[in-house]
């Protein structure tokens, strides 16, 4: 599997996947999954729906076992044996409605070790620093959905995991909820914690993840760095010009598509100086020109295929829908 | 390497068992269910009460118990006379005098059904011999005496009475040890239906809740199983402590008034002790079975439809130990002893009934070794069945790729035109 950039990164591992199989059924779910998540960095597992994002972390997290393959987290084969550090949000969030907000938080520290009081006083001090000060004595069957996940989030973050995994995090939050997610993202990681989350929401993994798992059909085609996967499709340049005819025609790639008054055509090996020089010499008139970089949409329509990415456009507005 | 290679930070079993245990008990505790639980042997009792009240009446109508007189003719016929004339100022009981041309041996007569002689008096009225169960005859030696006494007419000087236990009085004691055995069962059973279906409510919640997910990533499925086990036990705890303090204080203030009861074969005190320890093993291993029946069902209502075989399974095991109480050493005793599921019911009816204590060690063993392979089985099937995620799933990716097979030829069509 090709790694650029992310291969060449010193960093310790937090995790390591190697040919990841899950089979349910006779049906294979997970098909050869292979990863590397650097320790601190921001990283994205982009499919659509069905595509074996959660079965991959699922298996990631030892909650089911890989009929083929190894996983390691921070060089532990055994997911448990390090739960401590490992804070988790799944898909489908989950409390206990009856539990006051505080105690939920608590709960869910507990479970990964930290002391009953200890998580009710953080609990109550993340509560009152999300604006939730006013929820600490609510059951969580008073609070709106919103509330619900936040309080969920905040639990997983109790225990000050050194990894945070969490599946479909945006699911569900509206645009200032999403926003205030993602902020919360960047500082995890700015205070050197590894996150790594799925999505089928390419924006998400664009603005955030340093690095990306491209997953369709529980194969994974591409891992690595956003950068090196929006770098395998050459830049487009799109160009106005005044006239419409002309010998500088041919000057322009033999692949160059004409939509209204521009000119598209992918950035020339050669570079853009010799094009522009014929350009000018010939007339053309040029109105406009701009050279725009292939973002992660393109990438994840040249790697995954075109039908994988009209699923991921269903999922989202299916959600949007929703 | 990681930086964390070598660190290792988890909860053990046990702890990460107590975790869950705490959770669940504090919120079962102030929760509808355990008020019903509570409340649930109530209904029992009642049933039982009116049960009693029905078996009492049955029994007034019977005639009271006598006492058969077999001396010599005269010794009968002045026994006989003085009791008529003594029983207009003390309460004797009453008395049949048994004629030659009756079996007139002790054995006989109280194994003589058309009657209802309790003991039978033999011998002479210088030396009566009682025969009879213990307890009748030891009661009733007393009045013998002063019969034979007033019809010798020796006022100050009483003859000794012999007593003799029959066989009787053995089978009685049986009988009281089998009802002990039977009435013990029946109370585990009803008390582990009660908590199988409480920790299968639990469970379904907590599918509900979907917060499954969130516990088997955070611990192993084992101590999740563990603690809402053992939850589940502390809270029944409860519930027999509240009972038995209830119980215990009705016996206190009207322990006058009930009937001596034989103890059973190995004591009161060890067998209240083994009726908690094996109630302990029964619903711990049915326990298991619904957990792991239960956390495999996709839905609640499934969850409902295959506890019922399981709920089977728990009255067939029920009905076998009742039924093998009855013939210890047989075939089928020693099976109900030896199948996990049925074990402790078998056992604690051994109890009641034989005194050797050895074997209970063993079972003990046998109980807990099933107890952790039902958790470990329980466990490894759920985490090898359950998490299926995915909405769509690989299967119905193929119906996805049709769709978009048949889109991307209209979009041909499009483009072509």
């Amino acid at each position: 599997m090709k790694q650029p950039e992310m291969d060449s990164d010193t960093r310790p591992l937090a995790i390591e996947a190697h040919g990841l199989v899950k089979r349910f059924d006779g049906t294979t779910a997970v098909d050869g999954v292979d990863l590397a998540v650097p320790e601190g960095a921001i990283y994205g597992i982009l499919g659509p729906n069905g595509a074996g994002k959660t079965t991959t972390l699922r298996m990631i997290l030892g909650i089911i076992d890989p009929d083929e393959g190894v996983r390691k987290i921070f060089g532990h084969e055994r997911p448990h044996d390090i739960a401590k550090m490992i804070g988790y949000l799944p898909e489908e969030r989950g409390l206990y409605p009856s539990m006051k907000c505080d105690d939920a938080i608590a709960f869910m520290g507990a479970l990964r070790g930290l002391p009953k009081a200890e998580g009710k006083k953080r609990g109550r001090e993340l509560l009152e620093a999300h604006g939730l000060g006013h929820a600490i004595e609510k059951q969580i069957r008073q609070l709106s959905k919103g509330m619900a996940q936040t309080v969920q989030l905040l639990g997983t973050l109790v225990h000050q995991p050194k990894l945070v995994i969490l599946d479909e995090p945006f699911s569900g939050l509206d645009a200032i909820n999403q926003g205030k997610l993602e902020t919360m993202i960047r500082d995890l990681a700015a205070g050197g914690t590894t996150v790594i989350f799925s999505t089928h929401v390419i924006h998400h993994a664009e603005r955030l993840c340093e690095g990306v798992a491209i997953i369709a059909g529980g194969k994974v085609p591409y891992a690595g760095s956003v950068e090196a996967a929006r770098d395998r499709i050459p830049a487009q340049v799109r160009l106005e010009t005044r006239e419409r005819e002309g010998q500088w025609l041919g000057a322009l790639p033999a692949d160059h598509r004409r939509e209204g008054d521009f000119f598209y055509f992918p950035l020339p090996e050669t570079g853009i100086e010799p094009m522009l020089r014929a350009l000018i010499e010939g007339n053309a008139g040029i109105q406009s020109l701009s050279i725009e970089r292939a973002g992660l949409h393109d990438a994840f329509v040249d790697i995954a295929g075109a039908a994988a990415a009209r699923a991921l456009e269903e999922d989202n507005a299916a959600e949007i829908g929703a | 390497m990681s930086t964390y290679q070598n660190t290792t930070s988890r909860l053990s079993i046990l702890q990460a068992a107590f975790v869950i245990a705490r959770r669940d008990f504090t919120a079962i505790l102030f929760s509808k269910a355990f008020f019903f639980f509570l409340i649930g042997p109530l209904f029992f009792m009642l049933i039982s009460v009116g049960a009693g009240f029905i078996g009492a009446a049955a029994a007034d109508s019977k005639s009271d118990p006598t006492l058969a007189v077999a001396m010599s003719a005269q010794d009968s016929t002045r026994f006989a006379q003085t009791h008529e004339s003594l029983a207009e100022y003390v309460r004797l009981p009453d008395v049949t005098v048994i004629g030659e041309e009756r079996d007139r041996s002790p054995e006989a007569l109280l194994a003589d059904t058309d009657s209802n002689f309790a003991a039978v008096l033999t011998g002479t009225l210088e030396a009566p011999e009682l025969s009879g169960t213990e307890d009748r005859i030891d009661r009733w030696q007393g009045e013998v005496a002063l019969i034979a006494s007033t019809a010798m007419g020796e006022a100050d000087s009483y003859p000794s009475v012999k007593l003799t236990p029959t066989d009787t009085s053995m089978a009685d004691t049986r009988n009281v040890n089998a009802a002990t055995a039977t009435a013990s069962i029946t109370l585990m059973f009803l008390l582990t239906m009660l908590l199988a279906g409480m920790v299968l409510s639990n469970l379904v919640e907590e599918k509900g809740n979907k917060i499954i997910e969130i516990l088997a990533a955070a611990i192993p499925m084992d101590a999740v199983f563990l603690g809402k086990l053992f939850a589940m036990l502390a809270i029944s705890f409860v519930g027999i402590a509240v009972w038995g303090s209830i119980a215990g204080t009705i016996l206190f203030l009207g322990a006058e008034a009930l009937p001596e009861m034989a103890p059973p074969a190995v004591g009161w005190p060890l067998f209240v002790a083994l009726f908690l320890i094996y109630f302990a093993m029964a619903y711990l291993l049915i326990g298991s079975i619904f957990l792991a029946v239960g956390s495999m069902a996709p839905t609640v209502r499934d969850v409902q439809t295959i506890s019922m075989p399981a709920t089977m399974l728990q009255l067939a095991v029920f009905f076998l130990a009742t039924f093998a109480m009855n013939d210890l050493g047989s075939p089928i005793e020693l099976f109900a002893v030896s199948f996990p599921l049925s074990s402790p019911y078998a056992m604690l009816g051994r109890a009641a009934q034989e005194a050797a204590l050895w074997p209970h060690l063993v079972a003990l063993a046998w109980q807990v070794l099933w107890v952790g392979i039902f958790v470990k089985a329980g466990a490894t099937l759920f985490r090898k069945k359950v998490m299926k995620s995915g909405p769509r799933g690989a299967k119905t990716g193929k119906r996805r790729s049709f769709l978009s097979f048949r889109r991307k030829d209209k979009s041909q069509i499009e483009t072509h035109y």
